[in-house]
């Protein structure tokens, strides 16, 4: 019995969110007469942290502290329409629809502002701990909770705003048949370390080197968290994960989690992560987003490790042992190749 | 079916309550006392996020027969903070971004709860093999293990 080591490499280009155009996520933004601010979505953060992001984005677009807003999520009776939390759309297309909405809230709060301090609202300016004063004079100031108490019950003004992110439809060329199926794209390359045993056929995970381009990172822990977890994620479906394990008639498959496989916390390998910064145009903030990327480049990093460690060359996820022991079989033995 | 009645400590308060013969702790402890904080996943062993302590022992609450507690301590995540205060355990958790989704959290820190009760200062092939029965399908374990022994560390190690 040997074991052997072997090295693949794995590059994505991954568009934002679905192609072709469309794709809309909705925002609604209003202040509350504390001066404090709502975001009503029916996203749904499933702990990708979709909520915390769109709070940054809101906070930040609005001038307030993060603290004064509170997003409301996953309900779609008591928020606007959003397309789902999937193909890693979240931060991208819900983070633009919450900026536009943060904006138009955030004009009427300066109008608003701007009447109690008898100016022009184009000289007001927030300072981001929940004032607005007169840009050079910051002792002409007011708090956005006076501004809010105000508009509400002096001035009858709603501080709100809508947001809607939709994607330009692409039209395609008659003549050639080319359009833009994306507006943006991410970019991952990832190395993978395994080693093989010929005898069982049994692969285990050595480490992981990974570069992510994600646009801006709004939030780096968060960012690093999905890279973290979404790698393992893509390991499981690599070597592990399937309805359909063994045998072709579903009704063998796995019924409980006994049967249904995932790489437990001693399956685990050293991952070292690199998070390189490329601002997206049309991102909120230059953000694009990391969630399923995460997981994409490890499959087929995995699969080109196996062959270079063994010689054998699976198609078919997950690579199981059976599947690596009856390639090894058949070709005679493993063909270990050149070490890259 | 006659109910019986059972006694037994839950995070330091005796409770009494009545239970239907075969009723397992998980469902006794959630439906009876109303004590969520142990989860159900899978109700046959194989996932660890209903996790709870009996006599400072991890068990599976949902392969528990509720009976089998009478006069013993129970411990579950309702109790392990202090008030207002988080538990170190749970602080390092927030700190060290070792949940998601949270479903396996309660699991997670109940088993590392017991790690650390025995055994304060594990290796990280410790960490790995106490929350080796809980399954987490979001964050990879990594962040879960550094939380554990930044705990440990008394919170100062960073991960
Ligand atoms: S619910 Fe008890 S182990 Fe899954
Ligand atoms: S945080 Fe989601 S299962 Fe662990």
């Amino acid at each position: 019995m040997t074991r052997h080591r072997g090295r693949g490499i794995a590059s994505v280009n991954y568009p934002i969110g679905m192609n072709l155009g469309g794709d809309p996520s909705q925002a609604l933004v209003h202040s509350n007469p504390s001066g404090k601010f709502t975001v009503a979505l029916s996203s749904i953060d499933l702990g990708q942290g979709m909520k915390s992001v769109t709070r940054q984005i809101c906070a930040e677009t609005l001038g307030v502290p993060v603290e004064d807003v509170y997003v409301d999520t996953a309900d779609s009776d008591t928020g606007p329409h959003c397309m789902g939390s999937f193909a890693s759309r979240g931060t991208h297309r819900v983070g633009n629809a919450v900026m536009a909405a943060a904006r138009e809230a955030r004009g009427v709060m300066m109008e608003a502002a701007a009447e109690e301090l008898e100016v022009n609202a184009a000289d007001l300016e927030t300072d981001g701990r929940g004032n607005i004063h007169v840009r050079g004079a910051p002792h002409r100031s007011i708090s956005t909770k006076d501004v809010a108490i105000a508009a509400q019950f002096k001035q009858g003004k709603t501080i709100s705003g809508r947001g809607i992110f939709l994607v330009p439809l692409s039209d395609v060329d008659p003549e050639t048949g080319e359009m833009s199926p994306a507006t943006c794209y991410a970019h991952a390359c990832l190395v993978a370390e395994v080693e093989v045993d010929d005898e069982t056929g049994e692969v285990a995970m050595i480490r992981m080197d990974s570069a992510y381009e994600l646009g801006r990172a709004l939030n780096p822990r968060l960012v690093e968290q999905q890279l973290v977890g979404g790698a393992w994620m893509g390991v499981s479906h690599a070597l592990y994960e399937t309805p359909e394990p063994y045998y072709p008639e579903p009704v063998h498959g796995p019924r409980d989690f006994v049967e249904y496989l995932m790489p437990g916390p001693g399956d685990i390998c050293p991952h070292d992560i690199a998070v390189l910064e490329r601002p997206a145009p049309d991102g909120p903030f230059g953000a694009k987003g990391p969630g399923e990327m995460c997981a994409n480049p490890v499959l087929p990093a995995v699969a080109n490790a196996i062959f270079n460690a063994v010689g054998v060359r699976i198609d078919d996820l997950p690579i199981t042992p059976e599947k690596v022991l009856r390639a090894i079989k058949a070709q005679g033995g493993a063909r270990p190749q050149p070490r890259r | 079916m006659a109910k019986t009645a059972l006694q037994f400590q839950h995070n330091g308060r005796d409770v009494a309550i009545f239970v239907d013969g075969g009723t397992n702790l998980l469902v006794a402890l959630r439906e009876l006392i109303g004590d969520m904080t142990p989860k159900f996943g899978c109700g046959q062993g194989g996932c660890g996020t209903c996790s709870v302590l009996i006599d400072g022992e991890i068990h599976l609450s949902c392969l528990t027969l509720a009976e089998t507690v009478a006069g013993r301590s129970v411990e579950t995540l309702d109790g392990i903070k202090d008030g207002p205060n988080l538990h170190p355990l749970q602080r390092a958790f927030a700190d060290n971004f070792a949940a998601q989704c949270g479903y396996c959290t309660p699991g997670m820190l109940t088993a590392a709860k017991a790690l650390l009760d025995r055994n304060p200062q594990p290796s990280r092939a410790e960490v790995v093999e106490a929350i080796s029965g809980n399954i987490c399908r979001c964050t990879g374990y990594e962040p879960i293990i550094n939380a554990v022994l930044a705990a440990a560390s008394g919170g100062r190690a960073r991960a």
